[in-house]
């Protein structure tokens, strides 16, 4: 049972109160962009097994898109935060260096 | 090695079966191979058959990192069938059902395929549109479908509910050819087969990355060490993007976990297979007695080949639905694999950005009923260079060229 904070009202929501959203901080291609960009935006994810930024919706809850940066290999969540941001905050990546010292990093 | 018939039974039963030989052998690994492939699957096993029998190619590794068919060729429900919409889907899957009809026979091996039927439930009427549509075209591909009434379901399958009170079934797309199989022989027999070719099946053999030069793949470094080869077949449902990864490339491709079910074993009481996409189950009853059931995948990137509580709860309630008898039933076990998801809910059956390297994966919730047909096709494009007829389209060039094969819409979601 994966629990997640909304950082909107706090609540400690269970999966079935959320909606996932996957692969976040995408970078958004439009017309005018090549095939290779509008590509990798529409299907190439990273999709890797350890640290991943992703969307959740807190459905049931109040409404709104928030982010989260889980552990695809083992359900760890290192944090959450609101999805108004261009990259993960300091905080977060703190955290997950914390945990795991051989991530290689955001990017 | 020894074949096994009628004759073998009766000789083995006189002396205490004291006779049998091993299946396959478990070999070291040599310094290199004509051909390598990254995965004992089903997938994996049948492209190195394929390889041999069709294409004459013998000296060839499969290299799996746990054991042979252990991943999601262990994991499904077993279900086969090939009445999909797109022209390029349906001829693959059905030479895939076509080849599993004489697959035990050329195999020497059981893989209990029973044509038993498969029922597709259209339970809305956008639902009666599509699969009528899907029955036309599988007439212009000669899959052998058809689409049938009410009446018709309920004789086919007396325990169904067809006038349910959320959706009553309208109809159902019906495959008569279609039906079920036994998971594991169909690895088990592929690996006797590959290994009767002298092919080395390398289990507990983990790769790590990829060896490449000016373009070319020279061999992979495993935890056996480094082995060479000529080509590299990567056929890793679940773990593609990073095998992927260790090759340089990416993929359009995410792991999410699909969980399925089997109940305590009841006395017969359904000899098909039923799918009933909107409410979002199936189910079909093992020769054992279980009913076998399986839903939608979880909605998340995941590894750890276990899913959420919820997802199995909404599968049993959608079939508690269609089947009122199984409310009352206990459930014995539970378990998810990790699947491979592509934009487009079709495979990837492709070169890659280095010259003598191919990729099979992407087949998400549909793998099992593919096996004979990926593996040959797969085996052809190896063998070759270049795809042939049945996986031209199924590059992975596709999405960035906008030649998309959906059947996310066409098949639902149970796939």
């Amino acid at each position: 049972m994966l629990l997640l904070e909304c950082p909107y009202c706090g609540v400690k929501a269970e999966e079935t109160e959320l909606s996932p959203g996957y692969e976040a901080h995408l970078k958004r291609f439009g017309p005018g962009s090549t095939d290779e960009e509008f590509e990798a935006y529409m299907f190439a994810r990273k999709n890797p097994k350890g640290v991943h930024f992703e969307r959740w919706r807190h459905s049931y809850g109040c409404g709104k898109w928030f982010l989260a940066a889980r552990c695809t290999a083992t359900l760890e969540v290192f944090g959450t935060y609101p999805a108004q941001v261009g990259e993960p905050p300091a905080d977060i990546i703190e955290k997950i260096k914390a945990r795991r010292p051989d991530w290689k990093g955001y990017k | 090695m020894k074949r096994y018939s009628v004759f073998a039974i009766a000789r083995e039963a006189l002396r205490h079966h004291t006779g049998w030989q091993r299946a396959w052998t478990s070999p070291a690994p040599k310094r290199d191979y004509d051909a390598i492939i990254v995965g004992a699957g089903g997938h994996g096993l049948a492209t190195a058959y394929y390889l041999g029998k069709n294409h004459g190619i013998r000296n060839v590794a499969i290299i799996e990192k746990g054991w042979l068919g252990g991943g999601n060729t262990g994991r499904n429900t077993t279900i086969i069938r090939s009445n999909y919409l797109q022209d390029s889907s349906a001829a693959i899957y059905e030479k895939s059902r076509s080849l599993y009809e004489t697959l035990s026979q050329d195999l020497n091996y059981n893989v209990m395929f029973s044509p038993r039927g498969v029922m597709m439930l259209a339970q809305t009427h956008h639902e009666v549109r599509g699969y009528q549509r899907t029955a036309h075209a599988n007439a212009l591909q000669g899959v052998q479908t058809e689409f049938i009434t009410p009446q018709r379901v309920k004789e086919l399958c007396p325990i169904l509910n067809i006038d349910g009170p959320r959706y009553p079934v309208l109809g159902a797309l019906w495959q008569a050819r279609g039906g079920t199989g036994r998971h594991d022989a169909v690895a088990w027999g592929y690996a006797r087969a590959c290994s009767e070719m002298g092919m080395d099946i390398i289990q507990q053999c983990e790769v790590k990355g990829v060896r490449s030069e000016n373009g070319k793949v020279t061999g992979v470094e495993t935890t056996k060490g480094f082995i060479g080869c000529k080509k590299l077949g990567i056929v890793v449902a679940g773990h593609s993007g990073q095998v992927a990864e260790m090759a340089g490339f990416r993929l359009p491709v995410e792991a999410v976990a699909l969980q399925a079910l089997v109940s305590e074993p009841i006395k017969p009481c359904m000899d098909i297979v039923v799918m009933a996409n909107t409410v979002h189950g199936y189910m079909s009853q093992s020769d054992k007695g279980e009913m076998v059931i399986g839903g939608g995948t979880d909605g998340f990137n995941n590894y750890t080949q276990r899913g959420s509580f919820h997802h199995i709860e909404e599968t049993l309630r959608a079939l508690i639905e269609t089947f009122p008898i199984i409310s009352r039933l206990k459930m014995l076990r539970q378990w998810g694999g990790i699947v491979d998801m592509t934009g487009d809910r079709s495979p990837i059956i492709s070169k890659t950005p280095l010259g003598n390297c191919f990729i099979n994966c992407g087949w998400g919730t549909g793998g099992f009923k593919a096996i004979p047909g990926s593996g040959w096709a797969m085996a052809e494009l190896m063998a070759k260079g270049e795809p042939g007829p049945l996986a031209a389209e199924f590059d992975m060039w596709r999405f960035k060229e906008g030649r998309f094969i959906d059947e996310s819409v066409a098949a639902g979601v149970a796939h």
